[in-house]
């Protein structure tokens, strides 16, 4: 299945560099890639994989280093840089990881927008399908074509996105974590298709931040770490240890989870309904208890009624139907300040708009959910003094990193943001924490002090309420593992990938 | 009752309904074209002031009607051209400079008919569009005068609901338009340039707007007055989320609206002696937030709509 190295190039970077104020997304990187061959470009978040892609197909302007495309007659021919119209024309195709797609369209019209000439009195529609047709069916990938995308599911917007690259004639795909989207089967899907593409020449760069999944499924490896190419090995030589260290620039290290009896229940879902605005974001008939000492996993495929399960822990949404118990009584009113008062502490999904408010300053964020306690306002008068040495003390402690506790919070980077909000969170000993994507987009850094904290807190004695997308760190966290799919919860009967990731696509846990 | 009955039975209510919403029409249009391609111009008002103004000074100027019209559509295109500059590759808030737009454009008209006319009491009237009778068609009792007796502003105004329509729809032009306005990023990542489609969009509905108050001074009218157009642009910036930026449904919007109006004046003439006329002055508006209340609720807003787009920032 590996190509052989005489295939020829289709495309060469050279020397690509990108700045972005002070920070350094891409030093000078170099990159070829052959006929024919799955190229996995692996790094771990904000090692630089995206901005290089995006300079590729000329989304962004390098600062120094230039792309060259193979033309039909295989010559190198490099490419107007910042010019996405000269990417397609030379036959580059990106899938971003955030689908550019107008959803008011259907699937067909998104796919052909853009290669018909624009001054026409009537677009050939007939002609345009039976093109389309076709490209499924070499492909394999299939789409309902006349359905509005905003209809279509996570999977099938993908293919809409594959499909669009296809109809361009493209020679190189890029495919920008083209499975953070995916259950394991839907990526099993992709990884067939996308190899099949390969055989007949496409040549494929797939980014991941996964390493089971690049070793399982390319040609030859390339590591990026800090904008900078660390490393390149065919994949069929490839060492797991070796890349993570590549990756990481150390062995990675793993939580340990010590083992501790749980304690008391101090979450009780009984038969809860709650109807959200539509059906991904409602609740049917879900029983979950969560108590003392325990972390309890929530994995899933996004849409599927985390939003509604976290709207209902933060108090922001109230049961349509059934009981909620919070350490023992049960909750009447449904506001985020009665869930505060509880011991309810909460780290939200989307930690720049829902975790802090970024004109404030770092200070002020830190006390946020304290204004009413002595200690913080008197009189209605906030103390300057006490906020700031508190804020002192939270910054070393949790190593919240950036330019001081005066400073606003949207200055932090997504990580020490982070630690900012876990340090207002755990700064109450709260007694049941929900975790909302906690780690997500962060680098390994930050996500290993975000794991370090939820275990201390399960130590402690809190209850734990982990929702992510991320299989993986659901199995090494959790003490025990629910699947969420359509709104429904159902305990995963083991800790198997394989069964999980079904579950997470609906199928009964049976 | 019966008074009511009367006013329907009367082929000149239908004619005044078709008067009232031409200009609408034209402004309806432009503003969906706009906002399809996700740029809200509240320049609207000042538009179809410039409109009026230099369609109807161009015309007696000697230029012609259709002359006139012309100017008219360069001249909203220009201003269309202002607010696309400010509001797409500069970015700037949309109601901001739609605002200026039209507090610019108003004046300018104003300056405009001041210069070239330092000393008149009253603006020289102009020919205007003669109504032309549809051959046979117009012969016809009652739908003869109430449909067939309009001007030729008014059958371009119905033209242009089939022209956008079919562009919208049909057209890769109007594919890229409709994807400008809900994800520019798609438009970007396609290889079509966002600032020249929504630049180009505003202009052109810009234009329409003009004509739509050229149709005031040099069809309904014959003259330019000092506010003359009336809050007509506001009326088309509500009725296009009344008709869900689709053509068809922004005619029959003008319809509607054209005619409460036109009913209202009616009724004044009927009922003047007992009720106030002003409350009757109301009741289009009154009708038209009541549509708009009923209607709004399930709008589907072109998602990208004022929101700016800086290319090379994802």
């Amino acid at each position: 299945m590996s190509t052989e190295p005489s295939a020829p190039v289709v495309l060469r970077m050279t020397g690509l560099t990108k700045r972005f104020g002070t920070v350094l997304a891409n030093d000078g990187v170099d990159l070829d890639l052959r006929r024919g061959e799955v190229l996995a470009l692996l790094g771990e978040n904000g090692a630089g994989k995206t901005t290089l892609m995006n300079m590729l197909f000329g989304h962004y302007l390098p600062d120094a280093g230039e792309v060259a495309v193979a033309d039909q007659a295989g010559r190198l021919i490099p490419l107007a840089p910042g010019d996405p119209e000269a990417a397609l024309e030379a036959g580059v195709g990106m899938v971003h990881q955030h689908f550019t797609l107008a959803l008011n369209l259907t699937a067909l019209d998104n796919i052909v927008l853009g290669a018909e000439p624009l001054w026409r009195l009537r677009r050939d529609k007939v002609r345009l399908r039976r093109r389309v047709d076709q490209i499924m069916e070499d492909s394999g990938l299939r789409v309902p074509l006349g359905t509005l995308v905003s209809d279509l599911s996570v999977g099938e917007r993908q293919r809409v996105e594959i499909l669009k690259a296809l109809y361009r004639d493209v020679r190189v795909l890029v495919l920008d974590e083209p499975t953070a989207v995916l259950t394991p089967q839907e990526a099993e899907g992709l990884f067939a298709t996308v190899r099949q593409m390969a055989e007949r020449g496409l040549a494929v760069i797939f980014i991941s931040h996964k390493l089971p999944e690049v070793l399982a499924f390319s040609d030859r490896i390339a590591v990026l770490r800090h904008g900078r190419k660390m490393g390149e090995m065919p994949t069929a030589e490839a060492d797991q240890a070796a890349i993570a260290r590549l990756m990481m620039g150390a062995e990675s290290e793993t939580e340990e989870r010590a083992p501790i009896a749980p304690g008391a229940p101090v979450l009780d879902l009984v038969n809860v309904d709650l109807q959200g605005p539509d059906a991904r974001r409602s609740l049917h008939r879900i029983s979950v208890t969560v108590h003392r000492n325990e972390i309890v996993g929530v994995a899933g495929v996004s849409g599927n009624g985390q939003a509604a399960l976290a709207a209902l822990l933060s108090g922001l949404a109230a049961p349509d139907r059934g009981e909620v118990w919070v350490d023992g009584t049960r909750v009447a009113r449904f506001d985020p300040a009665s869930f505060i008062a509880r011991g309810v502490g909460r780290i939200p999904e989307d930690r720049h708009h829902e975790g802090v408010v970024g004109t404030m300053s770092v200070a002020e964020n830190l006390v946020l959910e304290d204004l009413g306690s002595p200690e913080v306002a008197r009189w209605g008068i906030l103390r300057g003094a006490a906020i700031r040495q508190r804020a002192d003390a939270a910054i070393a402690d949790y190593d919240v990193r950036g330019p001081g506790p005066e400073a606003p919070a949207r200055l932090l980077s997504g990580g020490n943001l982070q630690k900012l909000i876990l340090a207002r969170v755990f700064g109450h000993a709260p007694r049941l924490i929900l975790a909302n994507q906690p780690t997500r987009g962060l680098d390994i850094g930050a996500a290993h002090a975000v794991a370090r904290r939820l275990l201390e807190a399960r130590g402690r004695g809190a209850g734990v309420v982990l929702i992510s997308e991320d299989l993986d760190e659901i199995l090494t966290l959790s003490d025990r593992i629910l699947v969420i799919h359509d709104g429904r919860i159902v305990e995963a009967p083991s800790r198997n990938r394989a069964r999980i990731g079904l579950m997470m696509a609906g199928e009964a846990a049976a | 009752m019966i008074e009511i009955l009367e006013i329907l039975a009367n082929p000149n209510f239908w004619a005044a309904t078709i008067r009232i919403a031409t200009p609408l029409v034209f402004g309806v249009l432009g503003a969906l074209l706009c906002e399809r391609a996700g740029v809200l111009n509240l320049g609207i008002e000042g538009i179809f002031t410039a409109g009026a103004m230099a369609g109807w000074m161009a015309a007696w100027l000697g230029a012609g009607l259709w002359g006139g019209v012309l100017v008219a559509a360069v001249a909203g295109g220009l201003f269309g051209l202002l607010h696309a500059v400010l509001t797409v590759p500069l970015g700037l808030s949309q109601h901001v400079s739609g605002l200026g737009v039209t507090l610019l454009a108003t004046s300018v008209a104003y300056f405009g008919y001041r210069t070239a006319l330092p000393d008149v009491s009253s603006p020289p009237r102009i020919e205007p569009f003669p109504p032309l009778d549809v051959p046979l068609l117009s012969e016809l009792p009652f739908f003869g005068p109430a449909l067939f007796q309009h001007t030729a502003l008014t059958w371009l105004a119905l033209g242009m609901v089939v022209v956008v329509w079919w562009v919208m729809t049909r057209t890769p032009l109007g594919l890229a338009i409709r994807a400008v306005g809900d994800n520019p990023d798609a438009v970007d990542a396609q290889g079509l340039s966002v600032y020249g489609l929504r630049i180009g969009a505003v202009m052109a509905g810009s234009a329409l707007m003009a004509v739509g108050g050229a149709f005031l001074t040099m069809a309904a009218f014959d003259a330019f007055f000092f506010g003359m157009v009336n809050g007509r642009g506001w009326i088309c910036i509500a009725l296009v989320i009344f008709a869900s930026w689709r053509p068809w449904k922004a005619l029959f919007g003008a319809l509607l609206f054209g005619a409460f109006d036109a009913f209202q004046v009616r009724l004044q003439t009927a009922f003047g002696e007992e009720v106030p006329g002003q409350l009757f002055l109301m009741t289009p508006y009154i009708l038209s937030i009541i549509a708009l209340v009923v209607a709004a609720r399930r709008a589907d807003y072109p998602r990208a709509l004022l929101a700016p787009w800086f290319k090379g920032q994802r």
